[in-house]
């Protein structure tokens, strides 16, 4: 407990991040847990933990709705969440952070809302050929409601964009792309391609599930009109995130949901809305979680800068660098084994490392690195068509975060040697 | 028709089998062994119809009464898949169809494999389990009027 407010002297110090995380100290087949599947849900520090419990324990109550005390108690506490989350992606209002129950909620939202506002029969979505299904699928639906058609923005052998490729036309509404990918670990030129787009007339969203703990995201500087994301990749509670939007253009999108909260008044006859951000908060949101986020975002950020200032990359996110260190590492060591391949060779890429091994089904590899206390993702990772274009059933995949280590790295590496032995 | 064994006695070697290994490395070795030993589904059954539902990796799963025994064949891509069916399909295998029907499975869960797998892997195997159960049924009805 003390350690928490020493100053930060270290340039990194993974030791006293570890030490941030309970769950670091469970056993996994009796070896201790190698957590490297950041990518799917990232732990918790344990001031996230306290922080949802608190809530319960001390202020539990709804939110803007009681006079009494519990609730005004609540109401700020969540408010003040939407106030971090607001700074911390340099968003120009509070109310322009729309709490939802995760990525794949605001990107429903987003699909649902927008296809309202703006779909007509023969207009386009774009999106790219590396998003997760939850950046696919609402948009195809969409498209099927309003006659709308999905286009798609082809990927390279290296896991990036083709912009030689774009497929931009006179009838694209909406750009929908990921900043970065979940399988390929790519960190896409998001602000570029927002860019083009705005000169084009279209409305651009963006999925940042995979960026948010990763990068530092300033949603005024990609000029995005909408950003997506999960509390839970990014130290937070599972249950919980955000759709950003510009407020003009919130302001014109219909609701999604409707319930309590979201209204102004109701009548049989017409209802009219609530202004935002509660337009699109209909019922009783996530409260415990939506103040874990925002502990959450506070954490990384103090620990994150503390590093961050203390090292000689002044401006760099600590956490970044150290990840990407991890990635390097990982990258040339994995090379070493015969028959490996890495999906995925993006100049521009965060701690994620997809490989393929000769002879070796994914999940028996995924089974036999379990046993030895390595979790690490397997399967298609809701990228089907990606998986498609690059010709692999699945793939194994190891994502890294604040607190691993360069042993752990190697514990990997070695592991995956013994089953791959094995296995052939 | 190797073997004499009844269905439990089956179970029973294989549960002895899996308690000599103290390790999980010679425990997935010897389930990767027995993968070796399955009989194969034949390629033209290799189909979409006979994929199992509910498992991560690919298994094919075929059968055919001969006999009035349950005949099976199948397949995965991943070796410790294979591994699960072969088990599985030793303990199955050229069994009437109400033999299989009224087996218990519970060897599943004392061999400690139920343990040493994911909840994906597991649902997996209940999966098997409840395909193999239901050719039986099928052919329950074929083989009394055979």
């Amino acid at each position: 407990m003390k350690t928490k407010d020493a100053p930060v002297t270290k340039a990194y110090d993974v030791e006293r991040i570890r030490a941030q995380f309970p769950i670091l100290r469970e056993l996994v087949h009796g070896k201790p847990l190698v957590y490297f599947d950041n990518a799917a849900t990232s732990q918790k520090p344990r001031r996230v933990i306290k922080a949802e419990s608190a809530y319960y324990a001390t202020i539990n109550a709804n939110v803007h709705r009681g006079v009494h005390t519990l609730s005004t108690k609540a109401t700020e506490a969540q408010e003040a969440a939407r106030e971090i989350v607001r700074r911390h992606i340099n968003a120009q209002h509070a109310h322009e952070v729309i709490f939802t129950g995760g990525t794949t909620a605001s990107l429903n939202l987003a699909s649902f809302s927008l296809g309202q506002l703006v779909l007509k029969p023969g207009d386009e979505v774009l999106i790219s050929g590396m998003e997760h299904h939850s950046n696919i699928v609402p948009w195809q639906l969409a498209c099927e409601r309003h006659g709308a058609k999905l286009k798609v923005i082809p990927i390279t052998e290296s896991g990036e964009w083709d912009l030689t490729q774009v497929p931009f036309s006179d009838e694209t509404r909406v750009l929908a792309v990921s900043h970065v990918s979940n399988m390929l670990g790519t960190i896409n030129p998001v602000k570029e391609l927002i860019a083009e787009a705005k000169k084009r007339g279209i409305i651009t969203a963006v999925d940042g599930a995979q960026a948010i703990a990763h990068l530092n995201v300033d949603v005024q500087d990609l000029g995005c009109d909408l950003y997506a994301f999960s509390g839970h990749k990014a130290y937070g509670p599972t249950g919980t995130g955000v759709l950003y939007g510009r407020e003009e253009l919130l302001e014109r999108m219909p609701p999604w949901q409707g319930g309590g909260e979201m209204i102004d008044t109701v009548t049989f006859e017409k209802t009219t809305y609530a202004k935002l951000p509660f337009k699109f908060e209909a019922g009783t949101p996530n409260i415990a979680g939506i103040i874990g986020l925002g502990e959450a975002i506070r954490w990384m950020e103090d620990y994150d800068f503390a590093f961050a200032k203390a090292s000689a990359e002044q401006g760099k996110s600590a956490f970044a660098a150290h990840e990407h260190m991890l990635l390097e590492r990982a990258t040339k060591e994995l090379l070493t084994i015969d028959g490996l391949r890495i999906i995925g060779t993006a100049k521009e890429k965060v701690g994620v490392i997809s490989f393929v091994i000769e002879g070796v089904h994914h999940y028996d590899l995924g089974t036999l690195l379990d046993q030895q206390g390595i979790a690490v993702r397997t399967g298609h990772h809701c990228t089907q068509p990606l998986m498609e274009r690059f010709g692999v059933s699945g793939t194994t995949r190891a994502s890294f975060t604040c607190f691993n280590t360069t042993e752990e790295v190697d514990t990997m590496v070695t592991a995956t040697q013994k089953a791959v032995k094995m296995l052939r | 028709m190797s073997t004499t064994m009844t269905l439990a006695q089956t179970q029973q070697e294989l549960v002895s089998e899996f308690a000599m290994f103290s390790d999980w490395q010679d425990r997935y070795e010897h389930l990767i062994e027995l993968g070796k030993d399955l009989p194969l589904i034949a390629p033209e059954n290799k189909t979409d119809d006979n994929l199992v539902r509910g498992c991560q990796s690919r298994v094919w799963l075929n059968a055919q009464l001969k006999n009035d025994l349950v005949h099976f064949t199948a397949d995965s891509d991943a070796m410790i898949t294979k591994g699960i069916v072969a088990l599985l399909v030793r303990v199955f295998n050229d069994r009437t169809p109400e033999e299989i029907i009224g087996a218990s499975t519970d060897f599943i869960d004392t061999i400690g494999l139920r343990a040493h797998l994911s909840p994906n892997r597991a649902n997996g195997l209940s999966a098997m389990i409840d395909q193999m159960k239901r050719y039986a049924v099928a052919f329950s009805g074929n083989a009394s009027t055979a």
